[in-house]
């Protein structure tokens, strides 16, 4: 996977349209914004478009949400080429997006980073030869107190180190999908050990307002 | 320490569920309608009185941002609220927890935001690799509009207001204000000129404002608990409990709810478990998230964590995200791998900020190996410093901050990398005759 980065460098489909299902998710998000305000639909639109074309966005889907919000071609590669979470050519089955910003980096990404390289065979940018893994490292993914993270596909792998970034790879290969969130089995982002405050969830606090508001017609209280 | 029954994030580690019947449980929807019927008014001089300033990292008090709203429209635009979920600065993670685990704070925030201000209807603005954070909004946001809660007549107060959620693709920069307006209509994320601001000229042109996801959060419980009680943390100026995030070298990274002007040393001992190797094995800090310059184990010994102790000590509370580095560190690749970052998320609009943040990585690359000039210390300062302040957006800042921090409290660490790297390069030339 040595081709360049750019709109047209993968093979390309000549054609592209939303399913039924798409579509109606389309509707109802162009209609969370003003008459003639579709454009705000684009990103959406072209996640949507992503998703159907299995992770990745050629350029006739770009032409299709460009066509669909009655917006020029250009606009949408210009956001198409923006966006970091835009994939310009296809991506393996697992797109292991791999942060390894300072707060990562201070806890082991770069093990992280070498158990991937070393178990697929392959270097950051590339796709393994069989086209289920894909290497990409991201900037901050912002879940830093679980640290190391990878983001697989949608989901968020927290708390990896060399070997558990091994073990996820040998699931994933072998068709089972590890739960998401802390390998360690930690609780969110709560201590290691588990939560040190708010052990346990302290009653609802009861309240009165200073001055009793001036109740609104048909008030029952 | 803050007691739990002063916590307003009672399920930031999610013990519990996200669901609406969950939430009441927890105290949010409460009566809204009677908080509503208080009025604008009152709703903005509370928020004004509590000294809430902003979560998401500038600190601009929240009740007088609200109050340059436009009080009627008669030229017939709408109001918007914008929620910045775009949470992105390294080191930060708290915004992450209210949108998974308590979005109905959000989302009555939001509303109660919204007669503040007199907006009709607001975006939620969240990073697109949140997708599951996503999910959880977009749920909590359904369940209110089916308890009719959210929309016309939210809560029966008569005062309509809907909202929705929007989801970004990937660029940091749109978490500055303006650019997250013009990614939310649909173009890159580069910032805008100001003035116009946004509060006269936001949103589609409206008026608007742009509120952190964990300052909309806090104000439903700042309604019902009162002004006196969230003013009554922290010291004067820097009200409030706040949310870490203790990340990097600590025995037990994790988000906490704290009290503002906590002193950082009591913060990580308290909460993530002491630095790992101890408090001793401390090299700095750098307190607010990846723009705020770094700080030397000697300051980090007293600081309390607030906007005005921090600021004092040139660094920053940014977003209070606390990136905490032990002896091991080695501090200028931690520094140059920021650079990167911030490179890599240049918009590209102005060029001492395009061009610069790449050349600032360059030396930066050189400067980890001890490959420079000792004079390009002074270079690489003044470099920053051109940067810094002259570009549109703060980003350019960010990306010189924590630039100058280094050379500020580690310059003798850069200038013995230096020495280094001409003795061995001196001796290999030696060997090679």
């Amino acid at each position: 996977m040595s081709a360049p980065t750019g709109i047209g460098a993968a093979a390309q489909p000549s054609h592209f349209a939303f399913d039924a299902e798409n579509l109606a998710r389309a509707t109802t998000i162009i209609a969370r914004y003003p008459a003639g305000r579709q454009a705000s639909a684009v990103l959406p639109l072209l996640d949507i478009a992503q998703r159907q074309c299995g992770n990745w966005l050629p350029r006739a889907a770009m032409d299709y949400v460009a066509g669909l919000l009655d917006m020029a071609p250009i606009r949408v590669y210009e956001v198409a080429t923006f966006y970091s979470m835009f994939n310009l050519e296809p991506v393996g089955e697992w797109f292991f997006q791999i942060c390894t910003t300072t707060p990562c980096w201070l806890r082991g990404s770069d093990q992280v980073v070498a158990a991937c390289e070393r178990k697929l065979g392959i270097h950051v940018g590339e796709t393994s030869a069989d086209g289920k893994f894909t290497l990409k490292e991201v900037e901050c993914l912002g879940a830093c107190v679980n640290a190391p993270i990878i983001q697989v596909n949608d989901d968020f792998y927290e708390d990896l180190d060399g070997p558990s970034t091994e073990r996820l790879i040998d699931e994933l290969a072998a068709g089972r999908v590890p739960p998401v969130g802390s390998v360690i089995g930690r609780q969110k982002s709560a201590p290691d050990g588990g939560p040190q405050v708010l052990k346990t969830i302290p009653p609802r606090y009861e309240w009165t307002l200073e001055a009793p508001p001036a109740p609104p017609a048909g008030s029952d209280d | 320490m803050l007691q739990d029954k002063d916590r307003i994030f009672t399920n930031l580690y999610g013990l519990q569920g996200p669901d609406l019947r969950s939430a009441m449980a927890r105290g949010d929807w409460d009566r809204t309608r009677d908080l509503i019927a208080k009025g604008r008014d009152w709703i903005v001089n509370q928020v004004k009185e509590s000294g809430l300033r902003g979560r998401g990292g500038a600190g601009f008090p929240t009740g007088m941002k609200w109050s340059f709203m436009p009080k009627a429209n008669p030229d017939g635009r709408p109001s918007y609220l914008v929620v910045n979920a775009d949470e992105s600065e390294p080191g930060t993670c708290k915004d992450r927890e209210i949108l998974r685990h308590d979005p109905h704070k959000l989302v009555e925030g939001c509303l109660l935001a919204g007669v503040g201000m007199g907006a009709r209807a607001g975006y939620i603005y969240i990073r697109g690799e949140f997708y599951n954070e996503a999910s959880a909004i977009q749920r909590a946001i359904d369940e209110a509009y089916e308890a009719g809660l959210v929309g016309n007549n939210a809560c029966g107060s008569g005062y309509d207001f809907d909202l929705y959620l929007h989801r970004g693709a990937g660029a940091y920069i749109c978490g500055e204000e303006t650019a997250l307006l013009e990614s939310l209509e649909g173009r890159k994320g580069q910032p805008r000129l100001k003035p116009p601001f946004p509060a006269a000229c936001g949103l589609y042109g409206c008026p608007t404002t742009i509120n952190n996801v964990e300052t909309i959060s806090v104000v439903p419980t700042i309604l019902r608990r009162g002004a006196t009680w969230f003013a009554g943390f922290g010291r004067p100026k820097n009200a409030g409990t706040k949310l870490f995030c203790i990340s990097g070298h600590v025995n037990r990274p994790c988000n906490v709810e704290e009290s503002m002007s906590i002193p950082l040393k009591e913060l990580i001992e308290k909460h993530a478990g002491g630095v790992r190797g101890g408090w001793d094995n401390l090299l700095g800090i750098i307190p607010g998230g990846s723009s705020v310059p770094v700080l030397p184990r000697s300051i980090c010994d007293t600081v309390l964590m607030d906007f005005d102790a921090l600021r004092e000590v040139r660094s920053g509370l940014g977003t209070a995200a606390v990136i905490v580095m032990d002896k091991s560190t080695d501090i200028v690749k931690a520094i140059a791998r920021l650079s990167k970052f911030y490179m890599h998320e240049s918009c590209g609009q102005c060029t001492p900020c395009r061009e610069g943040t790449g050349w600032m990585w360059r030396v930066m690359t050189r400067m980890v190996e001890g490959r420079a000039e000792l004079d390009e210390i002074d270079t690489l300062e003044d470099v920053s410093k051109q940067i810094e302040g002259h570009t549109i957006c703060a980003l350019g800042d960010a990306a010189a901050w924590p630039i100058q921090g280094l050379i500020r409290h580690f310059r003798p660490e850069l200038e013995r990398r230096i020495g280094e790297y001409k003795q061995r390069a001196g001796r290999s030339a030696l060997a090679a005759e």
